[in-house]
């Protein structure tokens, strides 16, 4: 280390991290740094509160992206390695609850809300377009909002 | 002392609180202007006296005076000046000193403002801010106390979070917290039309403004935040979906719905009952972002701390709630007013259509939010939802609002004559549709990133057709080009802010499309004077340096940058605070319009040898800050106040 | 126009949320369960600290206390250091192995630790994180009871007693060994 080389104190003694350096057995299977970040980002980041595996900074996080290749290296399909992690951790480390059994709630829950947004709306503006013609006169307006009124339509052309 | 006097402030000020509160209301109801002018001095006394507690504990933070707790825990003797004062909202009980300042400013901008013009609405409204105000008191004084003191006084603090300190702290909790407090504001509003059963139309006008003021600072948060996380966090992100994120974002999501929907109603005089809904929804919304933040419930980056906290919030939310909605069902009668539309294809409809997809989403984030509550309990099984989920989800949800954008300020009022549609939207869709075609051609295969492209382009259209439109029709009356733009923005400031916080959406759009589509990275172990290559570009790692930092240890990477020619250097670090277990990832970055190159340094030999860094070209990333200028700067011409017209 | 009584159903719609985040506190959600409590403990071989192989196969018919833990985990690993010698020194007679996993750790630091507490049970480093992995932990320091036929019979987060210690170690050797 070169510049302004100063003491190590004792606490950044212990925080270093080691293992940079570190021999890899020849892989069975050439794997894409793509391929491991998909399966990563579908983990939790252990340690993090709510980072993806593939996205956190941390030394916990860079070790299973390692144990993800590794896996994936020695010929475990995604789905295999997933469920290496959900084995060992439980459903929890999944960063997207699977699509089965009462997950399915969660991702039926926008379906559901879209569909009845529509369902309610469609009612409703078919009940008001059959209303007589508005033109709004049916309520009193006073003048000064129908002067605002006015105004505004006009720069609407 | 001095804290002794902060917390006397907090007591009296929690009285003045109440007392006018309940004099604003009993004013109201027997007609006594007195009782309402001691409300309004009771107001401005809480005011003065939450500056105080402010300054005081302020104080307290620049003088190290370590017997308070407060301080003890979120200060040492190492930490800078500036983040003395950014420490004092760093944490739990400094950020409630804060969002209760704010309230107590926004209730006398709203005493200055609103006491002639809003007689009948304006003593209920005051009990209301009032009542919210004395609610955050209570806190202050019983439940997070700033003042507590600690014994025996420790020789130094702990410090403040590492990763607060940044200049984004300043800005980005006093944005959201602005955004969050000004949404009290047409809450106490409503209240008050609710109260009075004068829920016609007074309210929503004086109610708007402030809605997009608040909505402003909302946004200008939101922005901050991911810009904090994009800059700080060191993962390369901008918005992770953390549940304290989606907490901010709710509210955001309903404010935007009232903020159409309300056009409606101003037109229509339709849908008193769902404004009034939204408005109640979105406050309901802002207070269960604090109780997830300060509770502790769910897990989340911002984990502010446990204790009773939680439940006075959830007391709070609980009683709000359950006031609100039932007023809103006592009023019911009154607020059911029969609706009518001209035809189906209208912008009434495009508009409602807008709600629903808004709501819709909000919907979505907060069942996501609550989900790993809710399998827990009823099922006893812990499940996560994040990232993955809310992207797929919402995706659709946008590009559906995106899509609205582009229909809705174009398509006409009460009936769209086919001629209509065609005058408008011929040429916007062919646009599109070159659009998509270009990006295909383009190279571009991802269907997303094609529609979402496609559907920019066409709302763009839409905009571009509209004003040119505008402007040719005031040039025609013989103005020059450049003072016609200009006027028309001034004049119809509020539509044309509409659009200019379109176009930032839009530009935001492509940000993030384009980051989450191209966006690439490797993480590469280098010895001294190799290079890892992506993209590209170049990373040659240099030399490591270890330095000490007033409050911190930091070992920097050195790394040059080129893409042939030499680009820059740029320095990633760890550092390592006493105070902290685990190091504290410092990114460097260089922005670029196309592309970011965002360098995170990890493990590194001792010896300064070698070192393992993460590369990552972001793409489009800078399109998301600009858009979100973009987006403040027309929400910034929406408010301003609307122009009499001349002649 | 009808009276519309289910209208005073919205404002009740708020209770179950409500409800549901009243019972957010009662449960903590940085406690997770670890779905191995009941099954067969993972096996691993690593190298201790002094050079000897170190692994769970040899260890059958024994009760294990497999503790991970760290030097930069600060204050809990410090405080349970103590506890975990102890332990060792008055249940090696009766068949108890006490095994440490050091996590995410230098050596040097990891040995003044060791030093320092005067640990003398075996303990080893984990330079990789797969052990760590297997066994699903979170941080440090965690520990996991193990049977006499191997299984992992209860989890521990964060520091331990000689409380804790004792009520696992003692239930565990009174079960017959298969």
């Amino acid at each position: 280390m070169t510049g302004r080389r100063t003491r190590l104190t004792a606490l950044v003694l212990a925080a270093l991290l080691a293992g940079a350096a570190r021999g890899a057995p020849a892989p069975a299977r050439v794997v894409s740094e793509s391929e491991v970040h998909e399966v990563a980002g579908g983990l939790r980041c252990v340690v993090c509160q709510n980072l993806s595996v593939a996205d956190s900074p941390s030394e916990m996080a860079r070790q299973m992206r390692a144990i993800v290749r590794e896996r994936l290296e020695a010929g475990e399909s995604p789905g295999e390695v997933v469920q290496y992690f959900v084995d060992r951790y439980g459903e929890w480390i999944l960063l997207s609850p699977r699509r089965s059994g009462f997950n399915l709630l969660v991702w039926a829950a926008p379906l559901v809300a879209v569909a009845v947004g529509l369902a309610i709306v469609s009612v409703l503006v078919r009940r008001w377009a059959r209303a007589p013609a508005s033109s709004g006169t049916a309520l009193p307006v006073d003048p000064a909002m129908r002067e605002r009124i006015r105004r505004e339509t006009e720069a609407e052309r | 002392m001095i804290p002794e006097l902060g917390y006397g402030a907090a007591i009296v000020a929690l009285g003045l609180a109440l007392w006018g509160a309940v004099a604003a209301a009993l004013g109201e109801r027997t007609g006594r202007p007195a009782l309402l002018l001691s409300a309004q001095h009771a107001a401005v006394g809480v005011f003065v006296l939450v500056t105080a507690c402010f300054a005081l504990l302020t104080y307290a933070f620049l003088t190290f005076d370590f017997s308070v707790r407060y301080v003890a825990t979120n200060t040492n003797l190492g930490t800078p000046f500036y983040y003395r004062i950014t420490g004092v909202w760093g944490a739990l009980e400094g950020s409630i000193i804060l969002w209760t300042w704010m309230l107590a400013l926004y209730t006398l901008i709203v005493i200055l403002r609103h006491r002639e013009s809003a007689r009948e609405l304006y003593p209920w409204v005051l009990t209301v801010m009032l009542g919210v105000l004395a609610f955050f008191l209570l806190v202050i004084t019983v439940a997070a106390p700033p003042f507590a003191r600690l014994s025996p006084v420790p020789a130094d603090g702990r410090g403040l979070n590492p990763l607060l300190e940044d200049t984004g702290m300043i800005t980005h909790p006093v944005a959201l917290y602005l955004g969050f407090t000004g949404l009290t504001v047409p809450f106490a509003f409503a209240m008050a039309a609710l109260c009075t059963g004068r829920v016609g139309d007074a309210w929503i006008t004086m109610t708007r403004r402030w809605t997009i003021v608040a909505w402003y600072f909302l946004s200008l948060g939101l922005l901050i935040g991911g810009w904090w996380s994009y800059h700080v966090l060191g993962w390369g992100g901008y918005w992770a979906w953390d549940p304290v994120e989606n907490a901010a974002f709710m509210p955001w999501l309903t404010a935007t719905a009232f903020l159409h929907s309300v056009m409606i109603q101003e037109r229509r005089r339709m849908l008193k009952l769902w404004n009034l809904a939204l408005v109640i929804l979105t406050f309901g919304l802002t207070l269960f972002g604090t109780f997830l933040t300060r509770s502790g419930v769910i897990a989340s980056v911002h984990a502010f701390t446990q204790g009773t906290i939680g439940a006075f919030f959830l007391s709070f939310l609980a009683l709000v709630m359950l006031s609100a909605l039932g007023l809103l069902a006592w009023r019911w009668e009154a607020l059911s007013a029969q609706g009518a539309l001209d035809s189906v294809v209208s912008r009434e409809s495009v508009f409602l259509l807008n709600n629903v997809m808004l709501v819709a989403a909000a919907f979505t984030v907060f069942f996501g939010t609550v989900f790993p509550l809710l399998s827990e309990a009823l099922r006893g099984v812990k499940v996560s939802v994040g990232a993955p989920f809310f992207n797929q989800v919402n995706v659709p949800l946008f590009l559906g609002l995106i899509f609205l954008m582009g229909v809705g300020p174009l398509i006409a009022w009460r009936r769209a004559t086919v001629d209509n549609l065609r005058r408008n939207f011929l040429g916007p869709v062919l646009t599109g549709v070159a659009a998509a075609t270009f990006f295909f051609a383009l190279g571009v295969r991802s269907a997303l990133a094609v529609l979402t492209l496609a559907l920019t382009v066409f709302v763009a259209a839409t905009i571009a057709l509209d004003f040119a439109r505008a402007t040719r029709a005031r040039a025609r009356l013989g103005e020059p080009l450049l003072p016609a733009m200009g006027g028309l923005l001034r004049r119809h400031n509020r539509r044309y802010g509409g659009f200019v916080v379109h176009l930032g959406i839009l530009i935001i759009a492509v940000g993030v499309t384009g980051s989450q589509a191209w966006s690439v990275q490797t993480e590469t172990t280098l010895d001294r004077g190799q290079s890892a290559a992506l993209a590209g570009y170049r990373v040659r790692f240099e030399d490591l340096t270890a330095s000490e930092e007033s409050n911190h240890f930091k070992v920097a990477g050195t790394f040059t940058v080129s893409d042939g020619r030499v680009l820059g250097v740029l320095r990633p670090a760890k550092k390592f605070y006493p105070q902290e277990q685990s190091p504290i990832a410092y990114v460097d970055y260089r922005l670029g319009l196309r592309e970011d190159i965002y360098l995170v340094l990890g493990d590194f030999a001792r010896d300064g040898s070698r070192a393992t860094v993460k590369f990552q070209v972001n793409r489009l990333v800078s399109w998301i800050w600009i858009g979100g200028l973009v987006l403040t700067a027309g929400a910034g011409l929406a408010i301003l106040p609307e122009t009499k017209r001349t002649a | 126009m009808s009276r519309r009584p289910w209208r005073w159903l919205i404002p009740l719609a708020a209770l179950p949320v409500l409800a549901l985040l009243a019972y957010g506190f009662r449960v903590d959600p940085r406690a997770i369960p670890s779905p191995l409590v009941g099954r067969p403990a993972p096996g691993f071989t690593l190298t201790a600290f002094d050079g000897t192989p170190l692994g769970l196969e040899a260890q059958r018919g024994r009760v294990v206390v497999l503790n991970f833990w760290a030097s930069w985990c600060y204050p809990a690993c410090y405080e349970e250091a103590p506890v975990l010698e102890r332990s060792w020194r008055a249940y090696r007679d009766r068949g108890v192995l006490v095994v440490g996993v050091d996590i995410q750790d230098t050596v040097e630091a990891a040995r003044k630790f060791m030093r320092d507490f005067g640990l003398s049970f075996p303990n080893a480093p984990d330079p990789t994180g797969k052990v760590s992995v297997d066994y699903g932990t979170y941080g440090v320091p965690e520990t996991f009871f193990l049977d006499r036929r191997g299984r992992i019979r209860a989890k521990h987060v964060g520091a331990l007693t000689d409380e804790v210690v004792r009520t696992h170690v003692e239930r565990l050797l009174a079960e017959p060994a298969s």
